[in-house]
């Protein structure tokens, strides 16, 4: 069980290893479960989650696995009122209903329909484990009969609204769901590349031990600071289509440049052209010549486009393709002369890539950017920072 | 031995769980969490139950893992040199001990807190994998090996600034202190203020709480916020239909300065009280 379990978790994405799984069981052997679910479900998920952001993948798979193991070995089963008075309605016919009232009390139908369910119950599970198989059980919890009646979500035997890996607390923490610029920025120091530079202010002990070994007398050496090195050039799609993404884009432009000393950046529409701007406002007025921007910054400029990508085809491919203004290259061009410059360039696409293959202009940027388009989620930014290395 | 809170400390299942597994295994409990739910109080509390002492090391973005362990102070050592000190033939003189050194060497066994792994350099943590895993090290400049007497209980935090590396996270025990439900809080504040009027604090939990929901929140008022309110709620003595008034003009609850710390926060909230106004005028 536990093995399998184990394997669950792996293969739910959940990355567990060999350790941990020792680690659990080492812990299980100290006593420390207490033979509870709970107290299990908490030790197995302090062992094995190691960042908040998998805490909802093994919820999931925990409820999964372990579905209705809280109700094993329960001899008698507690039938609780409510569920019988709504169960009268759903499985007595009105004939049925009628003859009962005619009987009497509340209690009378309560029985009779008690002893009705303790028999359909036989028929369909063969034992009194009610809750928990998900099954064609009319009654139970995640059963697929749609009239069914939810009991082990809605009272717990332990006094207890909902299982706690059921109620997915942590929903919100999955990393393929939310990017703030807490998230973002994080992802974005894996970018950093130390490099010594500048003023000398720190002490260099080595050198100068060696120094002073050297020369006999105290020769005290400074080295400049480590600072972060990396050069960042961002190229952002605004107007249009890329509305709908304002925000997750000012996210990323926000955390970018806090965490990126030499950051530029420009602005483009749908396609990169010869001319891209600063501010938008002044977007026709006060122009750079693309031809500028790749004479101005070096080679090692990293290079990020963000940018949805969904325009007609002809926007890339042709001359005068352009929306805005005759273009007297194709966007294509200008593309393969930024890629060409700059090695490191990848392409971040707020459109989830699941719906990348039904975009013709999506492709066609992907092939020129070499497969380096990447979802803008914090596991694409992960990636794509990978690329940038 | 069993952690189950203490009378100035509120923990939930999950955590007493998570700190009793690191407690009999002897293995590190990391914990994150939103800032100010009582991460690093809670190593505090740990020892206090558990009647151990209490080592901290705070971490700073120029600590290094060798800091912990021990310093070796080559530049006193050679300025004694050049001075003809007697204590210069010693290298033990010039070895600092680190807070890992004192931990290990505690005749009792002591609670290790490890405050803020996060903010140190990304390599910080492999450094000490070793250390923390056989709880051992090895001092060159004089060849010793410093073992622990008894294992300590290390709890390490995170403020999550940096991802720690696998081979680091596959040793610890694991615990994520969710932000507490309207429940938890009121055990929380009975806890720290013993003698509250029940009205006060349940109009003060749900201005709280509502004021978490509101969108756009750069900082969203924690645990340790709520707890400072309170007690100037207290100091100043308000009446208690200043917070239940649901004029809409005094959308801003008073004294705002302890929950709200930061000034677009502030301004958020008057211009949603202005638009209020607006609308029922």
């Amino acid at each position: 069980m536990l093995t399998n379990f184990f394997y669950d978790l792996k293969d739910g994405g959940v990355p567990v290893s060999i350790k941990e799984y020792l680690m659990l069981m080492e812990a299980m052997q100290a006593g420390c479960a207490n033979y509870s679910v709970d107290d299990f479900y908490f030790l197995s998920r302090s062992a094995f989650v190691k960042d908040e952001k998998n805490l909802d993948k093994f919820d999931r798979i925990f409820g999964k696995v372990f579905e209705g193991i809280e109700f094993i070995g329960d001899e008698e089963v507690e039938v609780p009122e409510e569920w019988l008075r709504k169960m009268a309605e759903l499985y007595l016919s009105k004939e049925e209903m009628e003859k009962i009232e005619a009987l009497g009390s509340w209690d009378e139908i309560m029985e009779t329909l008690k002893k009705r369910l303790e028999e359909q119950d036989e028929r369909h599970q063969g034992g009194n484990k009610w809750v928990g198989t998900a099954g064609t059980s009319p009654f139970g919890a995640y059963g697929y009969n749609p009239e069914g009646v939810r009991i082990g979500q809605k009272e717990g035997r332990h006094g207890r609204a909902v299982k706690v890996w059921d109620k997915r607390e942590y929903k919100n923490l999955d990393d393929t769901i939310e990017l703030g610029t807490r998230n973002i920025k994080i992802a974005l120091r894996k970018l950093r590349q130390f490099a010594r530079k500048g003023e000398a202010t720190e002490l260099d002990l080595d050198g100068t031990i060696k120094a002073t070994a050297h020369n006999g007398f105290l020769d005290i050496k400074m080295v400049p600071e480590r600072h972060n090195a990396v050069k960042i050039l961002l190229f952002l799609d605004v107007g249009g289509s890329m509305d709908p993404h304002i925000k997750v884009c000012e996210e990323l432009f926000s955390a970018a440049r806090t965490e990126f000393k030499h950051l530029e950046f420009f602005y483009f529409h749908n396609c990169l052209y010869e001319r891209v701007w600063k501010d938008n406002v002044r977007r026709f007025n006060d122009v750079t010549s693309t031809m500028d921007v790749l004479h101005t910054f070096p080679h090692d400029y990293k290079v990020i486009f963000v940018g949805d990508a969904s325009m007609s085809p002809y926007e890339i491919t042709y001359p005068g393709g352009s929306v805005e203004h005759w273009n007297e290259e194709a966007g294509e061009v200008w593309m393969k002369r930024m890629t060409d410059i700059y090695q490191k360039a990848v392409w971040l696409n707020p459109i989830p890539d699941t719906h990348w293959e039904y975009s013709h202009s999506i492709q066609i940027m992907k092939t020129i950017m070499e497969d380096r388009m990447f979802p803008l989620t914090l596991a694409g930014l992960e990636d794509a920072i990978k690329a940038l290395r | 031995m069993k952690f189950a809170g203490t009378e100035n400390y509120v923990a939930t299942d999950d955590l007493k769980v998570a700190v009793n597994a690191a407690a009999t295994l002897r293995r590190p409990l990391l914990i994150k969490g939103e800032p100010g739910t009582g991460k690093t109080v809670l190593a505090q509390e740990v020892a206090d139950a558990f009647g151990m002492e209490l080592i901290e090391w705070h971490i700073k973005s120029t600590t290094k893992a060798q800091q912990g362990l021990y310093e070796y102070d080559a530049v006193s050592r050679l300025r004694d040199s050049q001075l003809g000190d007697e204590k210069v033939k010693d290298i033990k003189n010039y070895i600092k001990r680190g807070k890992l050194w004192d931990a290990f060497e505690s005749d009792k066994t002591p609670v290790l807190l490890i405050d803020e792994i996060d903010k140190a350099d990304i390599e910080f943590p492999n450094d000490l994998l070793l250390e923390l895993d056989r709880m051992e090290f090895h001092v060159y400049e004089t060849g010793e090996t410093i073992k622990a007497k008894n294992r300590p209980i290390v709890i390490i935090t995170s403020n999550n600034e940096k991802e720690l590396p696998d081979a680091f996270l596959r040793r610890c025990f694991f615990h994520f202190i969710k932000f507490p439900d309207k429940e938890t809080m009121k055990e929380i504040i009975a806890v720290h203020y013993p003698d509250i009027q029940q009205m006060l604090v349940r109009e003060a939990l749900n201005i709280f709480f509502d004021m978490r929901e509101v969108p756009g929140l750069k900082k969203k008022p924690s645990t340790s916020e709520l707890l400072d309110w309170l007690k100037l709620l207290m100091a100043e003595d308000l009446p208690l239909d200043v917070l239940k008034s649901k004029d809409p003009s005094k959308l801003i609850p008073p004294l705002h300065g302890a929950l709200l710390k930061n000034e677009q926060d502030v301004h958020l909230f008057e211009r949603l009280a202005f638009m209020s106004r607006r609308q029922s005028g």
